[in-house]
């Protein structure tokens, strides 16, 4: 096994430390990095969304900036802005947070459409163009994303187009009683997280990313997840089923689950596993105003029968 | 290891499904049923619902064993018995709305959709008409959809409708083939009980003032004719019934007859050749076209010229029949018939008496004569109207001298008895006149409303001859029908009037659909088998070669759709093939695999609940995932074919 390799198993390990009980999410999250995927993460205020990201970050070793979204941000605090210097006499660009590794866009829906529309071009074209010049931001690029339940007051609900752009939506939900006690009785989980070692390189990331690449996707599996995007089409549950843009991304992801698995094919329960997070916030319910429940893309699988 | 039982519990969201079928089987025998059942089976259908709806138990077995006794008890009271169509079908609806009361594992389930089946069956006993058939068709779909519900899961209703639709439809070339194969036996479609002859509308017996201007009121069918050539003109169309040669002073009546000979009819011009499709009216007439000169095998002439069957016709039913529209007939008719046909009461309508014997000594001539009374009837002021005064005693001269409006019925009673007191032998004949060509598919309707009575006389040397005194008043009857005959604002029924050109064509499409699916799927008899079988080269088929033809194609069908099964699978690359025998032998030691679940994800589900193959099955799953999803070695589907031979193998008869 390639240090990389053993890198990636530590940092999970180490990030299940932190964030006691929610091994699976942390895998999902390193999947989605791993495919080179931005991340969103959706859940109720306290859940630990934000320690997630920051550990994932700290272990990885990346420049990491967070914008706290509000309803009164503008695209400039996020992407930055000219200044005149007056000593060249000319404008010049200061940079603002997004020119950073990992961003980590707290309470995003909080932010007005505009706002959030900056950051969402910069998430896709990994660059940004202020006053007529194109800055490229740095590789790797993240952006981790939390988001509050819609329902909540004073929020701003992403558009369907925008959410495409995240490559998969996880949600934490309540710790069981076990981590929670230990995070009762442990101390401060930010604590020990300006503690964390990194744990996997920044080149040691990019190579694993490319070896993601290598994962095999044999035919029958191609098969697959045709299958079950063309179910999604189908059903009546849904507006719209799922865009070959989000085939691509659960192939993709597929491929960081079964390499995250040990293994150098991908398999159907590799695509099963990061289903829900790579379809669930891409299905809007026909009924309601919400997105798949976890029962709705469980039943999906359900009726996809393998190739 | 313990074999389950049926015992696999009801899924709660098949319920509505099931629910649904019991309404759509049993909505539909509402019409004939007490309304008392009606109400207590959709009464319990809706508590049913109600009960899953809210998710209570369901009642217990003593509440609906009472509930069982009490509403048979009420069949048995309503119908005076618990057997026969009526009390058949009322108990089977019974028991489909209470089956799902007791509605508890899926055994239960299966029997509530083959009981809806059964009741579906049912409803032919009643009507065979194309409604009622679809209506089944959107029934046994729905069923059939209930089934797969059952066994396939939760699925959205609409893919459920369409794979059951698509089992039918697969079904249907195996149906059509039984229909057209199966051997007939002479009848209808359906073997109806005695019970199912009510009182059918049709000609009358007897003739009075009234009796045929109520039946022109009547839009229903009588019959349909195709003719083999082009149709001969409507004032030749007179469709012969019975023939009233009895008068009592008010009403007329075939007389009864002792054996008398057929009297000969002889042919002047060509014979024409027709198929008459008769609707039940449960009277022998076969209402052939004046005069019959060849009739179908099951049928006779009698002494009045009236082609009779040997049995009421109770069915729908065809006839071939062959007809002379120019004749002579009778001339030597026997001394008794003719005494019949010149016989009056003693006295009453005294004038009209006089008036005849004024004529008779006037003329010697008797169709001279005739001429005397049509020209009474042209000139003199009457009228020709559905709605004629009643008539009081001496009805004929009430109405020769009072009322002057008369319907046909009037006139030939009218007409009849002038000749009869002229010394004319004559008498009524009842049938139908005219009728109405189909321009869809050719048929010649002919209709309730198109009943006439029409007179004939006898003349030495020439034999009876017909004669239509409502011709002489109203020509338009006889040459386009009854429309146009009546004074403008009488009612019609709908379906006589000519006027709405678009519904009429509606209707003409419409009934041409019909008439098809009459002939052809609910007349498809032994000779109509015959004819189609000849007409695909197989003319010479007893009912022998029938069933070994019809085994030979349902065989070659049945092979060709397991081939196609088997070709299909043997599609599945060899790895597959290896895995799914793997999994099948898991499947009977109890494990099966979800068709959605992934061999490793299978082999460690195995590992959890049953240790002991865990290990096996994970070999085998990881071979296979090798092979397939992986850039494994071909050489690993001996993996999984060695770990599958180390599973027992031990079969289980459930």
């Amino acid at each position: 096994m390639s240090q990389a390799r053993t890198n990636l198993f530590s940092t999970i390990k180490l990030a299940g430390e932190v964030i006691l009980g929610k091994e699976r999410q942390i895998r999902l999250s390193l999947a989605c990095l791993l495919a080179r995927g931005h991340l969103l993460i959706e859940d109720l205020p306290g859940v630990g969304k934000t320690t997630l990201a920051h550990t994932l970050a700290q272990l990885l070793g990346l420049r990491f900036s967070r914008i706290q979204f509000t309803s009164d941000l503008l695209p400039a605090d996020i992407i930055g802005s000219s200044i005149y210097d007056r000593e060249k006499g000319s404008f010049h660009f200061l940079p603002g947070p997004i020119f950073s590794q990992v961003l980590l866009a707290d309470e995003i829906n909080r932010a007005t459409p505009k706002t959030q529309s900056a950051l969402l071009e910069a998430m896709e074209e990994r660059q940004v163009s202020a006053e007529g010049e194109t800055h490229r931001l740095p590789t790797p690029f993240f952006v981790i994303a939390t988001q509050n339940p819609s329902y909540q007051i004073g929020t701003f609900a992403l558009p369907e187009s925008q959410m495409d752009r995240f490559l998969m939506r996880i949600d934490l939900g309540y710790p069981d009683r076990d981590a929670e006690r230990q995070l009762l009785t442990g101390g401060n989980p930010r604590e020990r997280m300006s503690t964390l070692p990194i744990a996997l390189g920044t080149n040691e990331l990019q190579a694993l990313q490319s070896e993601i690449g290598e994962v095999h996707a044999a035919p029958p599996l191609i098969d697959y997840v045709q299958a079950l995007v063309e179910q999604t089409r189908h059903d009546r549950a849904f507006v719209h089923g799922l865009s070959p843009r989000a085939a691509l991304a659960l192939l993709a992801a597929g491929r960081a689950w079964a390499f995250m698995e040990g293994r150098t094919m991908a398999l159907p329960e590799d695509i099963q596993a990061v289903f829900p997070g790579v379809a669930g916030h891409r299905l809007r319910l026909a009924q309601g105003n919400g997105h798949a429940t976890a029962e709705n893309l469980a039943n999906l699988i359900e009726r996809t029968p393998l190739p | 290891m313990k074999t389950r039982k049926h015992a696999e519990p009801l899924e709660r969201a098949a319920v509505p499904w099931l629910l649904t079928c019991a309404l759509a089987t049993a909505a539909p025998h509402a019409s004939h049923l007490p309304v008392w059942l009606s109400c207590l089976v959709s009464g319990v259908i809706a508590s049913r619902f109600w009960l899953w709806n809210v998710n209570k138990p369901l009642p217990s077995r003593w509440l609906l064993t009472l509930l069982v006794i009490a509403a048979t008890a009420g069949i048995a009271l309503q119908y005076r018995t618990i057997l026969g169509r009526d009390a058949g079908v009322a108990l089977l609806v019974l028991f489909m709305a209470l089956k799902p009361m007791e509605m508890r594992w899926r055994r239960d389930a299966i029997v509530v959709v083959m009981l809806g089946f059964f009741l579906l069956l049912t409803h032919y006993l009643y009507s065979q008409s194309i409604p009622t058939g679809l209506w089944l068709m959107t029934a046994a779909t729905l069923q059939t959809a209930t089934l797969v519900r059952i066994y396939g899961g939760s699925q959205p209703p609409a893919i459920i409708m369409r794979k059951a639709a698509t089992m039918l439809a697969q079904a249907a070339p195996l149906m059509l083939v039984l229909f057209v194969l199966f051997p007939r036996v002479s009848g209808p479609l359906w073997g109806l009980p005695q019970d199912a002859h009510s009182s059918r509308s049709g000609l009358p017996d007897s003739i009075e003032p009234g009796s045929i201007s109520d039946l022109v009121l009547n839009g229903s069918l009588a019959f349909r004719v195709r003719f083999e050539e082009t149709p001969p003109s409507n004032s030749n169309l007179y469709w012969r019934g019975p023939v009233m040669d009895e008068f009592d002073g008010r009403t007329w009546r075939p007389a009864r007859l002792e054996r008398e000979p057929v009297p000969k009819i002889d042919a002047l011009g060509k014979s024409t050749r027709y198929e008459l499709t008769l609707e039940p009216q449960n009277q022998r007439w076969l209402l052939a076209l004046d005069a019959p000169a060849a009739l179908p095998p099951d049928a006779h002439l009698s002494p009045r010229m009236q082609a009779l069957s040997r049995h009421p016709i109770r069915a729908r039913s065809r006839f071939t029949m062959q007809s002379v529209l120019d004749y002579r007939a009778g001339i030597e008719e026997s001394a008794s018939i003719l005494k019949l046909a010149r016989q009056l009461p003693a006295e009453g309508n005294a004038r009209a008496r006089a008036l005849a014997k004024s004529w008779q000594e006037k003329h010697h001539n008797p169709a001279a004569i005739a001429a005397e009374a049509l020209q009474l009837f042209r000139e003199e002021n009457f009228i020709y109207t559905l709605q004629p005064p009643l008539l009081q005693e001496n009805s004929i001269d009430q109405f020769l001298y009072e009322t002057r409006r008369g319907f046909c019925e009037h006139y030939a009673s009218a007409f009849v008895f002038l000749m009869r007191a002229a010394g004319v032998p004559a008498r009524i004949v009842a049938g139908y006149q005219g009728g109405e060509i189909n321009p869809v598919d050719g048929y010649l309707t002919v209709r309730q409303s198109d009943a006439h009575a029409w007179a004939e006389i006898w003349v030495a040397g020439r034999g009876w001859q017909r004669v239509d005194p409502t011709a002489a008043i109203a020509p338009a009857r006889v040459e386009s029908g009854i429309a146009d005959a009546l004074p403008a604002g009488e009612s019609l029924p709908v379906m006589a009037r000519v006027d709405l050109g678009w519904l009429r064509q509606m209707r003409f499409r419409w009934e041409a659909i019909n008439n098809s699916w009459n002939q052809w799927v609910l007349g498809y008899n032994p000779e109509r088998q015959r004819e189609m079988l000849s007409r695909i080269g197989l003319g010479e088929i007893d009912w022998r070669g029938m069933t070994a033809l019809l085994s030979v194609i349902c065989g070659v069908l049945l092979a060709a759709i397991t081939m196609w099964t088997l070709w299909s699978r043997s599609r599945l690359d060899p790895a597959q093939r290896a895995w799914f025998r793997c999994c099948a032998r898991l499947k009977k030691l109890g494990m099966p695999r979800h068709p959605w679940e992934g061999p490793l994800a299978y082999a460690e589900r195995i590992a959890k609940s049953h240790a002991g193959y865990g290990e096996i099955a994970l070999q085998a799953a990881s071979a296979y995932a090798n092979v397939r999803y992986g850039k494994g070695n071909p050489l690993d589907i001996r993996i999984i074919a060695a770990a599958t031979k180390r599973l027992p193998n031990n079969w289980r008869f459930t």
